[in-house]
């Protein structure tokens, strides 16, 4: 197992090089120049010539990108000019309340996506199937920001149950409880989606494993119904299951982008929306690259849970 | 054929309905009486649905939402189709070439593929509207650009299958470009592929640039597609909530169609695609027996088998695949139960502890009877008592039978758990005594083994130990020893009779092997079709048949120390299950068959003492004339 971890991880370097060439690449190709936008109304051209010097804009593309690698690898994203901060101060600072929200909704889809799944299979053909069934289309069918808008408005505009947006009172107790306030809407509209892809998979990976010898074999020898599925039947539906809980993580980092807006969530996906707006190319492309990142991460995550799982996959 | 196959599912019907509707009300737009949706008019901003201010009322400039409704679910249509097509075709063309020219072209397009992977989805199509600006245009571009890869992927896998077929060959060999190759040779045969995909993803699509126009960096002013309106919406959300809804709903409602669209042709081009197909076995085999029998009080008998009926539910109706199957099972004694595949010899063995996969099995007629007890009419949770500790299994190809995420030692300490020993170490310890009984090697590194880390024998000797450890009364075995060559097959035999006669256990061995049976089992009954076609001590009914199937399956056996002998095989097939004949199921293939054979069902009949076969002319049956 750890020799497989140590395998996946240096399998992880080239990856990682690739995405940094490919976040490099497309800003380098964007057409016009930085530094017009950075000088704004004070872009004359001796101006203009001078911030490129000092961005180093005027040397050639390899020697651009060594210089950018070297940053990035010494933790220098440049400096984002709408902010006047270095790049990766800010997307130090927003990357936690991305975290947290991320996993909050990827841990509510993995919980409530595998229990309907394995439901549904179980109890398959049913009326409650069908019910967790609709259920689940109509979740992956859901836009996440519309129904972001519609919770606020119901639940928080109307009823008071929740704050309508933000990840803290600003004049209020504070600490863990306030928070998890804050957090119930967002991680709730952020995981209806994941959620529904979970379930679906988990239900259709359970049907095939319950279909297979060895849950026959577990019940020929006595077993409680209760550990065939939980214990038989669900370890190996997870197998299948693991690498789509992989794929959704990737959602939900990318999701929070909407998420984020509609609640005015102070993370890396709305930082990326209004630099994107604000052409603040350097502050953009240091949010790819950071999520980019942890995602790379949390794939080599799903690979050793699932080689967890599998012994036939660790060899 | 594709268009009423989509008719008959409810919900893709319904999608199809919804994107349909949707769709021409987006095509008729211009035609429609609808006012200019960028008309502002100040003077009635914000007036409510059914106010006299159109049919959906007006948003924040006095522009009518209905018509806006209209014009912008044009320009989100128009724009994740158009994105779809792109991906698809960009996508499609280069799985298509990685697949047709391998190596080097693969390897290169490939990893560039698993980099654009490595980005969260919108993560990638926000980066390119960055790199591109904001605009509709691009939030297209963008979104096709985060979608290539899954096309790609998909079309590479689905090509590859085809690259390497006899008919590519032969048009390289005709000399056809490596164009027309993929065009008209490979291209046709992952086109209902690439319509799944593009089938399940347009949804997404439509839904991702609307997303991004809601985010402001797709549709600008004075521009607006259902995103943008969303976005616009949510500004006077409290007062007006539903010039935000409009939008948000037909998004809404437009995913979903599309979704239920999307599932419904995969299910149709690309059955093999939907997992969830088919039914999950229950915890038994559902029992539907018309009036309730008494269970056949037997004395002697350790298991006793009456008139039992398991049938199938088929797309045709429910057909019997074991039909009046009745056999007595002395304490201690042995039944072989012989037949080709097919027969029902193994659903008779698995109905007995409804193990039988329900759906599609039924048991429709007959008694169960253990030591007097009606298994059939058990509850599922005597049922479990029942399973392991009074009957126990041996199934064919133990790399199948066990559980592959399950060291083997566990799976047997769970067998010895599940009737006793409540105490972890003891059934640790009973374990291990159980894989030592079996005679396998080094006890402690065979219990913390995987399955597929053992041999074929091993695996077996591990199902063995499993089926010991409750000590059952009836050992039921299946086709044990099928899956494994004949030296291994022999010394497998020998320890699985010596276990059985040192617990005392009966035993049923269903076999197509006619010496395997001779050698285990005292007496033997012959299955053909679903039916007992004869029955009686293995000797006496190998050595001399009554029934014509029994001397045909023993003529076709070689025999050690017989080479000389002319093997004799059985022309045709069984019957299939929906076409049972009404006479005789074995007279299509029997050389002996008149016209009384096929004219009504044969009877099980006594032949001698202790012997029956289903056989009007059984008198004329011997080894030598069948």
């Amino acid at each position: 197992m750890t020799a497989y971890a140590l395998r996946r991880l240096l399998l992880a370097v080239p990856v990682l090089f690739g995405v940094s060439v490919l976040v490099f690449l497309v800003v380098s190709l964007i057409p016009g120049d930085p530094a017009l936008a950075i000088l704004g109304t004070f872009a004359t051209p001796e101006n203009v010539a001078k911030l490129n010097a000092e961005l180093g804009l005027d040397r050639p593309l390899p020697v651009r990108f060594v210089m950018w690698l070297k940053g990035v690898l010494t933790g220098d994203l440049g400096r984002s000019y709408a902010l006047d901060r270095p790049v990766a101060e800010e997307v130090m600072d927003r990357l936690g309340p991305t975290l947290i929200l991320a996993s909050a909704a990827l841990g509510l889809s993995v919980f409530f996506g595998i229990a309907a799944g394995v439901v549904s299979a179980v109890r398959q053909n049913t009326r409650l199937d069908g019910a967790i069934r609709l259920l689940l289309l109509v979740g992956v069918s859901t836009p996440s920001f519309f129904l972001g808008i519609m919770l606020i408005q119901a639940l928080s505009a109307r009823l008071g149950l929740f704050p309508t947006g933000g990840m803290t009172s600003l004049f209020g107790s504070g600490g863990l409880a306030d928070l998890a306030h804050h957090l119930v809407l967002p991680a709730v509209t952020l995981a209806v989606v994941a959620t529904a892809i979970v379930g679906r998979i988990a239900r259709a990976s359970m049907l095939e494993v319950l279909r297979q010898d060895f849950i026959r074999t577990a019940r020929a020898k006595g077993l409680t119904e209760e550990r065939v599925i939980g214990v038989h039947a669900l370890k190996s539906a997870l197998v299948a299951v693991v690498p789509v809980i992989g794929l959704q993580a990737g959602y939900v980092l990318g999701g929070a982008v909407y998420v984020e807006t509609v609640f005015q969530w102070p993370g890396v996906g709305r930082m990326l929306v209004e630099a994107i707006g604000r052409r603040d190319i350097l502050l953009a492309q240091g949010g790819v690259l950071a999520i980019a990142a942890l995602y790379v991460l949390v794939n080599i995550a799903t690979d050793l849970v699932q080689a967890a799982l599998d012994p036939r996959i660790r060899r | 054929m594709t268009a009423r196959g989509l008719l008959r599912q409810p919900l893709a019907a319904t999608g199809l309905a919804v994107v349909a509707t949707l769709v021409l009300l987006a095509l008729a737009a211009p035609l429609l009486p609808l006012p200019d949706p960028d008309l502002a008019e100040p003077a009635r901003r914000l007036q409510p649905p059914l106010s006299g201010f159109g049919a959906l009322g007006t948003d924040q400039l006095g522009r009518d939402v209905l018509s806006r409704l209209v014009w912008g679910l044009r320009v989100s249509l128009a724009v994740g189709a158009a994105a779809t097509l792109a991906a698809t075709v960009v996508g499609s063309a280069i799985g298509l070439v990685a697949a047709f020219y391998g190596r080097w072209v693969d390897g290169v397009m490939m990893r560039a593929i698993d980099v654009l992977m490595a980005f969260p989805y919108l993560l990638l199509a926000l980066a390119v509207v960055a790199a591109l600006g904001p605009g509709l245009a691009n939030a297209a571009i963008a979104i096709a650009v985060a979608n290539v890869p899954f096309f790609a992927r998909a079309v590479r896998g689905a090509a590859l299958g085809v690259v390497g077929r006899d008919y590519v060959d032969a048009a390289r060999i005709a000399g056809l470009s490596d164009r027309s190759i993929l065009v008209t040779e490979i291209l046709p045969n992952v086109l209902p592929l690439i319509v799944v995909t593009a089938a399940t993803t347009i949804g997404w699509m439509i839904l991702e640039t609307a997303g991004l126009s809601f985010l402001g960096l797709g549709a600008q002013p004075p521009q607006s597609d259902l995103g943008s309106m969303l976005a616009d919406g949510r500004k006077a959300l409290t007062t007006a909530p539903h010039v935000a809804a409009a939008p948000g709903l037909a998004i809404f409602l437009l995913a979903v169609g599309l979704n239920l669209l999307g599932d419904g042709l995969r299910d149709l081009l690309d059955p093999r695609l939907d997992a969830g197909r088919g039914g999950a076995p229950a915890a038994a085999t559902d029992v539907e027996r018309g009036d309730a029998r008494e269970a056949e009080q037997s004395g002697e008998g350790a298991l006793v088998v009456a008139g039992l009926t398991t049938a199938f539910d088929t797309p045709s109706g429910r057909h019997a695949a074991v039909r009046d199957v009745s056999f007595a099972l002395p304490r201690g004694g042995s039944l072989g139960i012989m037949g080709e595949s097919g027969s029902g010899k193994s659903v008779t063995a698995l109905s007995i502890c409804r193990l039988a996969a329900s759906p599609p099995g039924v048991i429709v007629d007959g008694v169960v009877s253990l030591a007097g007890e009606d298994v059939l009419a058990a509850p599922v949770e005597r049922l479990r008592e029942i399973r392991g500790a009074r009957v126990a299994y041996v199934f064919q190809d133990p790399s199948t039978t066990l559980n592959p995420l399950m060291p083997v030692g566990r799976q047997i300490a769970e067998a010895v758990s599940a009737h006793g020993a409540a105490r972890r170490a003891e059934t640790v310890d009973e374990a291990r005594r159980l894989i030592e009984a079996v005679e396998l090697p080094d006890p402690d590194r065979i219990a913390s083994a995987y399955p597929h880390e053992l041999s074929g024998g091993q695996r077996q000797r591990v199902g063995i130990a499993m089926a010991l450890a409750g000590e059952p009364d009836v050992l039921i075995a299946d086709e044990p020893t099928t899956a494994l060559d004949a030296t291994t097959q022999a010394t497998v035999l020998r320890l699985f009779s010596d276990l059985r006669s040192r617990l005392g256990a009966s035993l049923v061995f269903v076999s197509h092997d006619v010496s395997v049976i001779e050698a285990m089992c005292e007496r033997v009954a012959v299955m053909y079709a679903g039916e007992i076609v004869e029955e009686g001590p293995t000797a006496a009914v190998l050595s001399e048949p009554r029934h014509p199937y029994t001397a045909r399956l023993v003529a076709c056996t070689p025999r050690l120390g017989e080479p000389d002998r002319a093997l004799d095989p059985i022309e045709g097939a069984p019957p299939p299950i929906d076409g049972r004949p009404k006479g005789c199921a074995f007279a299509p293939r029997c050389r002996l068959a008149i016209d009384p054979c096929r004219a009504a069902p044969i009877r099980l009949e006594p032949v001698a003492d202790d012997r029956a076969a289903r056989c009007i002319r059984w008198e004329d049956v011997s080894l030598g004339r069948a």
